[in-house]
């Protein structure tokens, strides 16, 4: 039996991973009160400059995912340009970046379409790999994932620990008292949007040189959409998002060894199953109406005009 | 008139303002501003609603650019273009409206206005000391959502305090404490005084400037008009100096026409369905024509979630409100204003008006039974006209009814909201905070309109923080506290202190804990 289970949760942090970076930047961003649903559209271009950054340089997935953030990162920056300089639609602005991004995206990768990549070998971490059940599904994984669980603490210090943390809530709270304390608002706002552009970037290098490591069009598949939902049925809360991820990736992996074993569904049902099934449960977590109040930023989605 | 020139000093004047001007599209609401504010001093600022004292209090702080003039630090030309500048200077303020984040806890705020090290357990510890130590206490691990507005002011006040401000501006912070609240920061306050802080102090309250202010400059329509020592004048003349005429008594004759009940609640219960919410339990009143009824206590208590279950934004159960006759429960807000009912909310920005609207358009929104409407389509003419009458028969200072609503000071709007409403005629009108940073004359004229209008038959509810001014209008006051309602007693049958001692003491009950869950 733990002979079975054993790949089926190993191979959903794996399919977590993507996710977990995505929706960490994403997560971040709109504690900062800015929603960006250009997640999908970054991840893609993240995916593209990654997998080119490894082909041309023959760097492999180290190369490529720093590729990957610096794209992403390029693409937030146009977002940030447009919806807090310019003070523009965010929810138009983050589609615009998204269906931008499938058509960059699909542009750039048509010269990579045969190519295939080596991906990344799996890494026993000494002493923590040998604990049973455990050690093989958490720490027999690759250096990406490793990579995401560092993030993730990362983030989760920080929005509970520190005082950059509470500054973020407090500028996607009320950027107007921001304002009047004297924080830089704006400053905080770029950077939370560039690092979740980085981040998205990093989930679609993650995609395209690691996960499946040859170039495909589209190939992130809804999962930046999925990212977005993630954030919000986790209350902005690193912790929930984090255990939606890991559905969402057992799901995946799930419906991978149910068509293998030849179960009578429609292989199209089967492989919306991983999006129901999260959307699904998140919905039914996410019910507490008072939860949702209490972490939701007040300012989300609305520009920040100082002065008025 | 001209300003006068600035008193003498001895030694060196903390902040000087010299000739600041700022004009907003449809005024001037700085005109030529001179100021001298000493090591030590607490120095009023008066004027009626407009007259530009919060845009003033804004230029120094930094929030808002002046279009002209100079400020003089310490005896150094300085610019001020934000409020980080303004802090690192030693420059703080309690703002008119609030600037705390309500998600965040007691100290979280506090630990964010202040720099050096992070440390949040060791700060809990001495916010806890200090708010103790100036009287007004607070639990550090709350979160501001959970507090009432008096807690939520304390919250400001010492946070101000814990930056060591070398100049203090507070604009009208005591419209929201308790009488002993006061008491105690006004010590505070003359304690920083004696230490060499100097305090911008703001408020409508003249009695309390009498008591605390050594210097007052009166402000109207944006210039300097003059100064004075509080301590020598009287409220009245105070008042004098402010409107330019004598300040006006309210009447309340006695009700001649039948009286019946036009609005009861009967058992009102409700849940909150908002997190932050009280919950209402088992509340009764009943509001007859010709009467002015009054609510007590202190908002936070079920106000917010008694006026919503009244005006009809959140229905209840049918029979449990009734209008002249009829349970109006179930009915939603427009439904309730069709049958006579007019409602004037505690926030007039965003729920008493929009803030992007032209007055004439607000107007439209609840006095389009006024046949401002015909056939579906508007009748711009009418509404401009409408507004206009409003604005001529209230007094509103403002730029004429195109202005936009978010364009007019607090006591300005409210002004022209309590009009709109009145002047639809109804049969009950239920009005929240009405005087509410409306400055002394303008009180005193809408107080007496409120009475005017139940003299002619309507009934008349009034939920308000301001003791002194329900017993001046009112003939029935009942107290509001967590959520249940006492039974209205006649005016002389009570006094201020008993109404206090029933806020206070119902006060003390907990909080719903289900608001806990982050
Ligand atoms: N953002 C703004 N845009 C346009 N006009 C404004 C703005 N803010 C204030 N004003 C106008 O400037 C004038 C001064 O307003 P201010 O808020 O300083 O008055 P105030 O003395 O503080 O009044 P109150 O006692 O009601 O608080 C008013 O006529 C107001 O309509
Ligand atoms: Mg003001």
């Amino acid at each position: 039996m733990i002979e079975v289970l054993i790949p089926i949760l190993a191979g959903t942090l794996a399919a977590a991973t993507p996710l977990i970076y995505a929706g960490l930047g994403e997560l971040v961003a709109e504690r900062s009160g800015v929603i960006n649903l250009g997640v999908e559209g970054m991840m893609l271009i993240g995916a593209v400059a990654g997998f080119a950054a490894a082909v041309e340089t023959g760097g492999g997935a180290g190369v490529g995912f720093l590729a990957g953030a610096a794209a992403g990162t390029l693409a937030a920056l146009c977002f940030a340009v447009i919806t807090l300089s310019l003070a523009a639609n965010q929810s138009a602005a983050g589609l615009a970046l998204t269906i931008f991004g499938i058509g960059l995206s699909a542009f750039i990768g048509q010269h990579y379409v045969s190519h295939s990549l080596p991906g990344l070998k799996p890494v026993a971490l000494p002493l923590l790999s040998s604990i049973p059940l455990i050690g093989p599904v958490f720490f027999k994984q690759d250096m990406g994932v490793y990579l995401s669980f560092v993030f993730f603490g990362i983030v989760w210090w920080v929005l509970a620990k520190t005082k950059l943390g509470l500054m973020l809530r407090a500028v996607g709270e009320s950027p107007e008292s921001a304002h009047a304390l004297g924080f830089p608002v704006f400053a905080i706002r770029y950077g939370a949007v560039l690092f979740g552009g980085a981040m998205a970037g990093i989930a679609g290098a993650y995609l395209s040189t690691v996960y499946t490591p040859l170039w495909v069009q589209n190939m992130s598949a809804g999962r930046g959409w999925i990212a977005v939902a993630l954030v919000v049925f986790a209350t902005w809360k690193p912790g929930r998002l984090l255990l939606g991820a890991w559905l969402f990736g057992g799901v995946t992996i799930l419906q991978f060894h149910a068509q293998a074993l030849g179960v009578r569904l429609p292989s199209q049902l089967l492989s919306a199953l991983p999006y129901i099934a999260t959307i699904v449960v998140l919905v039914l977590i996410s019910r507490d109406r008072k939860l949702l109040q209490l972490n939701l930023p007040a300012s989300l989605g609305k520009s920040f005009v100082p002065g008025r | 008139m001209n300003p006068e020139p600035p008193i003498p000093l001895h030694g060196e004047p903390r902040l000087q303002l010299l000739h600041i001007s700022k004009r907003y599209p449809s005024v001037l609401a700085n005109d030529d501003v001179s100021l001298v504010v000493r090591p030590g001093e607490i120095h009023a600022v008066l004027g009626e609603n407009g007259a530009g004292k919060s845009t003033l209090m804004k230029v120094i702080y930094g929030a808002v650019k002046a279009d002209m003039g100079e400020i003089m630090w310490n005896g150094r030309q300085v610019d001020i273009p934000d409020p980080a500048a303004a802090r690192a200077l030693g420059i703080g303020m309690v703002f008119q409206h609030f600037s705390l984040f309500e998600t965040l806890t007691v100290v979280e705020n506090i630990a964010l206005s202040l720099g050096g090290e992070f440390d949040l357990a060791s700060l809990a510890i001495k916010v806890s000391e200090v708010s103790k130590r100036y009287g007004l206490p607070l639990d550090p691990l709350r979160h501001v959502y959970s507090l009432s507005v008096g807690e939520r002011q304390r919250v400001e006040i010492v946070r101000c305090l814990l930056q060591n401000p070398q100049l203090l501006i507070l604009d009208e912070p005591t419209s929201v404490l308790t009488p002993q609240a006061v008491r105690k920061l006004f010590e505070t306050l003359r304690q920083l005084a004696s230490e060499g802080v100097s305090i911008l102090y703001i408020s409508h309250k003249l009695d309390e400037i009498r008591e605390l202010c050594e210097r007052a400059t009166v402000m109207r329509g944006g210039r300097v008009t003059g100064e004075a020592n509080p301590r020598q004048e009287s409220s009245a003349s105070l008042a004098r100096m402010m409107i330019g005429r004598e300040l006006p008594h309210c009447e309340a004759p006695v009700f001649e026409g039948e009286r019946k009940p036009l609005l009861e609640i009967r058992a009102l219960s409700r849940e909150p369905d908002d997190a932050f919410g009280t919950r209402l339990s088992d509340i009764a009143l009943t509001v007859h024509s010709g009467e002015v009824v009054g609510i007590a206590g202190i908002s936070g208590n079920g106000q917010a979630e008694l006026l919503a279950a009244l005006s009809g934004e959140t229905p209840v159960a049918r029979e449990m409100v009734q209008l002249c006759g009829e349970a109006v429960g179930h009915r939603d807000a427009g439904a309730r204003r069709d049958r006579g009912l007019s409602f004037v909310p505690e926030e007039r920005l965003g729920r008493g008006a929009v803030p992007a609207m032209s007055l004439a358009d607000n107007a439209l929104l609840t006095a389009h039974r006024q046949d401002l409407v015909r056939h579906g389509l508007r009748r711009f003419a009418a509404a401009r006209d409408f507004a206009q009458r409003c604005i001529e028969r209230f007094d509103v200072r403002c730029g004429g009814a195109a202005a936009q609503a978010r364009s007019l000071s607090g006591g300005n709007l409210q002004k022209f909201i309590v009009g709109r409403e009145i002047m639809q005629t109804p049969k009950v009108m239920i009005v929240a905070q009405p005087t509410w940073g409306v400055d002394v004359g303008a009180s005193a004229f809408l107080r007496q309109t409120l009475i005017d209008l139940s003299r002619s038959g309507v009934g008349v509810l009034v939920i308000s923080e301001e003791l002194e001014e329900l017993f001046e209008i009112c003939d029935r006051i009942a107290v509001l506290a967590g959520g249940r309602l006492s039974p209205a007693v006649p005016r002389e049958q009570t006094n201020a202190e008993a109404i206090g001692l029933a806020m206070s003491g119902l006060f003390a009950q907990p909080t719903p804990e289900s608001t806990h869950a982050a």
